[in-house]
């Protein structure tokens, strides 16, 4: 008779990643993030960080460290802006922890649940940015802009599968 | 207690919920700890991220609750900008420049290798480019072609340079060229990084322009590196002045990057295409720099009754490479710009000079010399000939030009200086309303009958004294 081992979900698809890839995979997000919408302005509209937030959230499907990954990213991110520190942080936090949770239950291999993944949570990062501007903040000039929304999460949904597929070279099983 | 009575309904139905493994009669010896260690066991993710959240929102609270003061700062400035502008407090500042300090190198690093692999390759272009001339020309012709495209390189070069040069000496006492290494990264913040920082002398709320206008002011200063705030960032604001209105307002970014007035009612003189140039008045931006040219007005639905102008900026906020920080300016003009005015004045005094002297020789314009000389006393002779003739109506005691004298006939009033204004035509018929009528104050009783003007004429007759007709 074949031995059954009974292995949940979360250990089977658990994966762990090299400590210098967990910090230099969002430094050069960030890094590229910062530097190409000065030679290509419309650049501005991806958000490379959280395709890296996204992909470490589900790769690694614990939503403490998800959480953790994008709020560490989300204040460095912060620290290059005229905001003050904790905008970022605070969206990405959430959106790490929602993409950890969310790898639970939905197959992260496939290229359609990953592009409506970081589509979805693209737009759930604006909604809470929106919200952080209007309700921490007081930031009453600060719009909604649904069709540039729209636009960006389209845009991070496209770029997100080739980085996705480069990092997944570096996965490690646990 | 353990297994000897029974579980309470509450325990039995939270137990297994908060820990699997347990049954409800053996969470009950401790069951309050139990329910605390299974409770953080179970929600442990979700606690993790509110506490993360909350420490987050604190500090952020932190922030807004205490910006930097600084005492120098302009009030001007500070009474239209937002928070955004300011700079950071002392501990968050701190946080910033770790961040930007682990960033600009590798920035500035970036930046220069790709300046260098650019060369190269434009080099390997070239050269590529050459070797196809070398094999269809001959090799003479080919050099002078590679000197001559050398030369117009750096005649471009040149021009380019000797107009960053004019500007300078045109608009500030003392600036610091910098270059664009890096950018926020975040569309909602229009935020650049440059490579010159407090060591070149660079200070907060220092003016950002390029030659062709305003891009911004100095947020935030760094060492070796500064935070340049666009002038299309919400939280930016600048005093303009349109051009041709002189109309003054308030420049503002929007969320979507653009600059707008939002502070000025629907006007009719207002026109698209009107330049837009810096007032001086925020006490950042000198006055007279060009900021852009309205783009369109439309009514503000949110802000009625303001209309939204939008103004395209003069500098290509989204490519730019070089920039002017304005590090000091002068109340006084520059050398260059001292030496026009005192030209300009020079030529204004000629010119005036010379207008005079066309005047002295107009007659029409020039005061007569007898009238000048009999200013404020009688003129007899004059005054009998215009009481002989009727026509002038002028009063005693005034000066009487000859009525025969071109020069009274064609300026000034009647019995006054000529003054250049065009001379009224005479009464036909007389009444005390007309020039010269009215007797003077001294011959008047208070209550006494009104006199006509024939009377009045003849009490003002001349060679007759107020006096002697008493």
């Amino acid at each position: 008779m074949a031995e059954r081992s009974y292995t949940s979900r979360e250990e089977l698809d658990q994966y762990g990643f090299h400590p210098g890839v967990t910090i230099m995979a969002p430094v050069v997000c960030i890094l590229l993030q910062a530097m190409l919408p000065k030679t290509f302005p419309w650049l501005l509209h991806l958000d490379l960080p959280l395709i890296a937030t996204i992909f470490f959230a589900v790769s690694r499907r614990s939503p403490i460290a998800g959480t953790v990954t994008g709020t560490l990213i989300g204040l460095f991110q912060d620290g290059l802006t005229n905001h003050p520190f904790g905008v970022e942080g605070i969206a990405k936090g959430v959106v790490g922890y929602v993409a950890a949770s969310l790898g639970f239950a939905v197959d992260i291999e496939n290229v359609i649940n990953r592009v409506a993944l970081v589509f979805t949570l693209s737009l759930c990062q604006s909604g809470l940015l929106y919200l952080i501007a209007h309700w921490l903040l007081g930031q009453t000039s600060y719009q909604l802009l649904p069709v540039d929304e729209l636009v960006s999460a389209v845009a991070n949904s496209v770029v997100a599968i080739p980085v996705f597929y480069v990092l997944d070279r570096f996965r490690i099983r646990d | 207690m353990r297994g000897g009575s029974p579980a309470s309904p509450a325990a039995e139905f939270i137990a297994p919920l908060l820990h699997g493994t347990h049954t409800g009669k053996e969470c009950l010896p401790g069951l309050g700890l139990l329910t605390m260690e299974s409770f953080f066991t179970r929600f442990k993710n979700p606690l993790v991220l509110i506490a993360i959240v909350l420490l987050q929102v604190i500090a952020l609270a932190m922030q807004v609750q205490r910006p930097a003061k600084d005492p120098d700062a302009p009030t001007g400035a500070a009474a239209m900008e937002s928070e955004g502008a300011a700079p950071d407090g002392r501990e968050v500042s701190l946080l910033r420049r770790w961040t930007v300090t682990a960033v600009t190198p590798l920035e500035a690093a970036v930046q220069i290798s790709s300046s260098r692999v650019r060369g190269v390759w434009d080099d390997y272009v070239n050269l590529r480019q050459t070797r196809q001339q070398n094999a269809a020309l001959k090799d003479e012709v080919a050099r002078l072609r590679e000197e001559e495209a050398s030369f117009a390189e750096d005649a471009a070069q040149g021009r380019r340079l000797q107009r960053l040069l004019a500007f300078r000496e045109q608009y500030a006492l003392a600036n610091v060229a910098a270059q664009v290494i890096g950018t926020s990264g975040s569309e909602r913040s229009h935020v650049l990084y440059l490579d010159k920082g407090s060591a070149d002398g660079l200070k907060p709320d220092q003016p950002v322009i390029t030659p062709d206008g305003v891009v911004g002011k100095i947020r935030d200063v760094f060492p070796h590196t500064s935070q340049l705030l666009l002038i299309n960032d919400p939280s930016s604001g600048a005093g303009v002045i349109l051009a041709a209105t002189r109309i003054r307002a308030i420049v503002r970014g929007t969320a979507t990057g653009e600059v707008q007035i939002d502070d000025l009612t629907a006007d009719s003189r207002i026109k698209v295409g009107e330049p837009v140039i810096t007032s001086g008045g925020d006490l950042v931006f000198p006055r007279g720099l060009p900021v852009g040219t309205i783009q369109s007005i439309a009514p503000d639905p949110l802000h009625q009754p303001y209309t939204a102008i939008t103004i395209k900026p003069a500098a290509d906020l989204n490519r730019l490479e070089e920039v002017l920080v304005i590090t000091a300016t002068s109340a006084t003009l520059p050398p260059t710009a001292a030496q026009d005015a005192a030209t300009a004045e020079a030529t204004a005094e000629t010119n005036q000079r010379a207008a005079d002297l066309v005047a002295g020789k107009l007659p029409s314009l020039q005061p007569s010399a007898s009238a000048s000389a009999a200013s404020g006393t009688v003129n007899s002779a004059a005054g009998t000939a215009a009481a002989g003739n009727g026509a002038s109506g002028s009063g005693a005691g005034t000066t009487q030009p000859a009525p025969d004298d071109p020069e009274s006939q064609i300026g000034g009033l009647p019995g006054i200086t000529n003054s250049g204004l065009p001379r009224p035509k005479p009464a036909l018929h007389l009444d005390r309303f007309s020039p010269g009528a009215t007797p003077p104050a001294v011959e008047m009783t208070p209550g006494g009958p009104p006199r006509s003007p024939g009377s009045a004429q003849r009490q003002t007759s001349p060679g007759q004294q107020p006096d002697q007709q008493r």
